[in-house]
C-alpha cells in the first residue's frame, strides 16, 4: 500500500479539510506509515522537551527592557523540575528569598502580570513577548498602575496569590505555559485574580487559553485579558461571581 | 485499631486500617503527594504483609470514611449483602488472592460474591497481588451488558470511538467519528468529550451523532459527555440521548466537586430511560472514573487513591451501567508518575471494577507531563486484552486534538482484532462484514473509494 492510497481510500470527501485530528493516516496491517509514525514521535519529543527544559529568562528580559526595565525573578519551593512535576503544592509556594526580595518593592498598585513557566518553557520563549507587549499596551492608556513584571520559575498559577499580596496589587494576571498537546506544545495560558492572597480557590480565577501562533492571537488575547482585568477591578470581585457582579454594576 | 507486625526484630506499626491500606500500596507519586505513603520498599512490604493477614470480615467492622456523613459510605453499607459475602467471610486477604486465584473459581464463584464484596476489599486484595495475578483473575469475570450491542463477551474488545474537537465544530466531529469508522472503531459507543457546556451545543452534539448511527444503521450507542445536569435538560428537550454520561469518584465530597450526588445521578438515570430508546433492560448509564480524583478534590481523607477509586465503583454500580472505564493515565504525573505507575493502575482499576460487578474499560492513555510513552500503552493494553477488558478508548493517530492528551489510536484496535484476535461485538462484527469494511474473518479492508463516500457522504457530514 502507498502512501497516497490513504487518499484514495477516502474517496472524494477529504476528512482531513475539517479537523486537524490525525485522520486518514493509511495503514500497514496495524501499523502506521513510517512517516506518520515518527511525525507522532517528533511531535511528543517536541511536547516532553517543552515540559522538562527552562526558560530563557535572559533573552525575555532584554527583550522587554524598553516595556519594563525593572523585573522581579521568584521562584516557588519546588527546587527543581522533577520535584516541581511531582509536587504540585509546592509550586504554589513562594520560596523564602523570593518572599524577600518581593517584600522591597513599593507596594500597592492595581495590576500586576507575573510570567510563570507553567509546563512549557517553549510557550513562555515563543509567545510571552507579544502578549506582555499588548497587554501593558492596553493597561498604560487606562492610566493603571503597573508592578514590576515578575518572572517565576517553578510555578503553577496559584504561586500568582502570595505574589501579589506581599506587593498589594489588586488584580494578577499570571501568563503560564500550559500543559503541551502534541498538536501545540507553545500554548500560554493567562488567569486573572482580583484582590488574590495566599489560599485563593481556583473558583476565583478567570482564564484565557490556546495563546499561541495559530490558537488565540497576542493581540485577542490581551484584549480578553484587560477587558476582564478591568471588569475586576470595578466589580472587586473574579471568578464564577465576576459575570453577577458586573451585570449589578451601575451602567452609567 | 493499630496494626503491627515484626520482621527480624524491627517493629512495623500502622495507625489503623487506613494507614495500612496506604502504606501497603505499590508506590505511586499521588499517595507520596498526599503524603500517606510507605517509606520505602521494606516498609511497603511489611504493610503488605501484615494486610495480608487482615480478615475480611474487619473491612465491614472498621469504617475509612464514617458512613454517617459521606453518602458513598452509606451506600456501601446498604448494598452489602451478608448472604453472598458468606462463602469467603472466614477469609483473610492473603487467603483471599489464594482463592481468587484457584482454578476452581470461576465465573459462577466470582459472580455469586460481587455484592459480597465491598470497595475496600477488592482494593486491599489487589495490593497484595502482582500484574499477573490481576490478570489471571480479572480474564475469569464476564461482564456483559447491553444496549444495542452487546458488550463484555469473553474474548471480543469493543472499542468507544472518540470524535473530540477543540471547538465541537459539527464537521470537524463528524470526520473524526467517521475516520474511526472506517478502522472499525466504535461498538461500544461513538462518544464525544464537549468543549463547552451549554444545552444547545449538548443537543446539536447527541442529534449529529444519532444521525450518523442512524444513516449507516451501525449497532451501537451515541454520547456527548457533558455534564449530568446538561443531560437531564437535553433530555426534557427530547434530545436523542442513549446514554447519560457522568464523571465520578469515591466520596460525598469528591462528588460535590463534579456537581453530582447520588440523588441527581438517579434523576438522570430514571430520565434516561423513561427515553425509551433501548429495550427495556437496557444499560443505559456511561461513567468515567480516575486514580487522584478524589485527592485532587482534597477529598480523600486520608485514603490511598487506589481505594478511593474502588469506592468510586460502588457509585456505578448503583445504575447499571452500559460502560465504565478508568481514564487511567490522565490525570497527570502527580498522582501516577511514569508508565509503570500507570500500567499497574490500569490493571487494577479493570481487576476491582469488575470483581465488583462493573463492565470496566479503560482509557490507556497518557499525558506529555508524564514519563511514559506509546510502548508503556502497547504493554497495557496487550495486558488488558489478556486480562479481557470490555472495551477502550480510541482516538485518530492517538493524538486527542481537544483535550490535549493521548490515548489510543483506531490502528491499535486493528491490533487487537487482528494480532490478538479480539473481536468487536457481535452486532458490529456483523455490520462490519455487510457494509463492506472487514472480510468473512473480520479483517480490515481498505474501503473501496465508493463505500468510504458513501460513508463520509457530504450530506450526512451536514448532520
Amino acid at each position: 500500500m502507498k502512501d497516497d492510497l490513504a487518499k484514495e481510500t477516502a474517496g472524494s470527501v477529504d476528512l482531513r479539510q475539517v479537523t486537524e485530528a490525525r485522520v486518514l493516516l493509511g495503514r500497514f496491517g496495524a501499523g502506521l506509515p513510517t512517516r506518520a509514525a515518527q511525525l507522532f514521535l517528533l511531535d511528543h519529543a517536541r511536547a516532553r522537551q517543552a515540559v522538562w527544559s527552562a526558560v530563557d529568562w535572559a533573552s525575555l528580559r532584554a527583550k522587554l527592557a524598553d516595556l519594563s526595565p525593572e523585573t522581579v525573578d521568584v521562584e516557588s519551593q519546588a527546587g527543581d523540575r522533577g520535584t516541581y512535576i511531582r509536587r504540585p503544592d509546592l509550586g504554589r509556594k513562594l520560596s523564602p528569598e523570593s518572599a524577600e526580595r518581593l517584600a522591597g518593592i513599593h507596594p500597592g498598585c492595581d495590576v500586576v502580570i507575573v510570567v510563570a513557566d507553567g509546563l512549557s518553557a517553549s510557550a513562555i520563549n515563543i509567545n510571552a513577548v507579544p502578549l506582555v507587549q499588548a497587554i501593558v499596551e492596553r493597561l498604560s492608556s487606562r492610566q493603571l498602575s503597573i508592578a514590576p513584571l515578575i518572572l517565576a520559575s517553578l510555578a503553577r498559577v496559584a504561586l500568582g496569590d502570595p505574589v501579589a499580596e506581599i506587593i498589594r496589587a489588586r488584580v494578577s494576571i499570571v501568563l503560564i505555559g500550559e500543559r503541551p498537546g502534541l498538536s501545540s506544545a507553545d500554548s500560554l495560558g493567562a488567569y486573572m485574580t482580583c484582590l488574590p492572597k495566599a489560599g485563593t480557590p481556583d473558583s476565583r480565577r478567570n482564564c484565557i487559553s490556546n495563546i499561541r501562533n495559530g490558537g488565540l492571537s497576542a493581540d485577542n488575547a490581551a484584549d480578553a485579558v484587560v477587558s476582564l482585568v478591568l471588569d475586576m477591578l470595578k466589580a472587586g470581585t473574579s471568578g464564577v461571581a465576576l459575570k453577577d457582579a458586573v451585570a449589578r454594576l451601575p451602567t452609567s | 485499631m493499630p496494626y503491627k507486625t515484626t520482621i527480624e526484630q524491627t517493629v512495623f506499626s500502622f495507625a489503623d486500617l487506613k494507614d495500612l491500606l496506604a502504606k501497603a500500596t505499590p508506590e505511586r507519586s499521588g499517595d507520596q503527594l498526599a503524603g500517606i505513603a510507605a517509606d520505602g520498599p521494606v516498609e511497603r512490604l511489611a504493610a503488605q504483609m501484615t494486610l495480608a493477614d487482615v480478615p475480611l470480615k474487619t473491612f465491614l467492622a472498621e469504617e475509612l470514611i464514617p458512613a454517617d456523613w459521606d453518602e458513598v459510605s452509606r451506600l456501601i453499607v446498604d448494598r452489602h449483602d451478608p448472604a453472598a459475602f458468606e462463602i469467603i467471610s472466614s477469609l483473610t486477604v492473603g487467603e483471599f488472592r489464594e482463592w481468587l486465584l484457584k482454578p476452581e473459581t470461576g465465573q459462577r464463584q466470582l459472580e455469586a460474591v460481587t455484592f459480597g464484596l465491598t470497595p475496600e476489599m477488592v482494593a486491599a486484595v489487589s495490593k497484595i497481588m502482582r500484574l499477573q495475578d490481576l490478570i489471571s483473575v480479572a480474564s475469569k469475570r464476564e461482564v456483559v451488558t447491553r444496549f444495542r450491542s452487546t458488550i463484555g463477551l469473553k474474548g471480543r474488545l469493543s472499542t468507544r470511538n472518540q470524535p473530540n474537537h477543540p471547538t465541537d465544530d459539527s464537521y470537524g466531529i463528524a470526520a473524526s467519528a467517521i475516520d474511526g469508522l472506517l478502522m472499525g472503531s466504535g461498538d461500544a459507543v461513538i462518544g464525544v468529550n464537549p468543549a463547552t457546556d451549554t444545552v444547545d451545543d449538548y443537543v446539536r452534539i447527541v442529534s449529529l451523532l444519532d444521525e450518523l448511527r442512524m444513516r449507516l444503521s451501525i449497532p451501537t450507542q451515541t454520547c456527548c459527555l457533558g455534564h449530568v445536569t446538561t443531560a437531564i435538560k437535553a433530555i426534557a428537550a427530547k434530545a436523542p440521548v442513549d446514554l447519560v454520561f457522568q464523571s465520578i469518584a469515591g466520596s460525598q465530597k469528591a462528588n460535590d466537586g463534579f456537581g453530582v450526588s447520588l440523588a441527581l445521578l438517579k434523576e438522570a438515570h430514571e430520565a434516561v430511560r423513561d427515553l425509551g430508546r433501548g429495550a427495556i433492560d437496557a444499560n443505559l448509564m456511561y461513567f468515567e472514573t480516575g486514580q487522584g480524583a478524589a485527592l485532587s478534590a482534597e477529598a480523600n481523607f486520608g485514603v490511598d487513591q487506589q481505594t478511593m477509586e474502588a469506592r468510586a465503583y460502588a457509585v456505578a454500580r448503583e445504575f447499571r451501567p452500559l460502560l465504565v472505564n478508568t481514564v487511567v493515565g490522565f490525570i497527570g504525573p502527580e498522582y501516577l508518575f511514569n508508565g509503570k505507575q500507570i500500567i499497574r493502575a490500569g490493571l487494577e482499576d479493570h481487576f476491582c471494577g469488575k470483581l465488583l460487578g462493573l463492565p470496566m474499560g479503560v482509557d490507556v492513555c497518557y499525558t506529555n507531563h508524564a514519563d511514559a510513552d506509546q510502548e508503556d500503552m502497547d504493554a497495557l493494553l496487550t495486558l488488558l486484552c489478556a486480562a479481557n477488558v470490555n472495551f477502550v478508548i480510541t482516538v485518530p493517530g492517538a493524538d486527542d486534538v481537544m483535550l490535549n492528551y493521548q490515548s489510543l489510536a483506531h490502528h491499535d484496535a486493528v491490533y487487537c482484532r487482528e494480532i490478538l484476535k479480539r473481536p468487536p461485538a457481535p452486532e458490529f462484527e456483523r455490520w462490519l462484514v455487510d457494509i463492506g469494511l472487514t472480510d468473512m474473518a473480520g479483517r480490515l479492508l481498505d474501503a473501496p473509494p465508493r463505500l468510504a463516500d458513501r460513508i463520509a457522504d457530504a450530506r450526512l457530514l451536514g448532520a
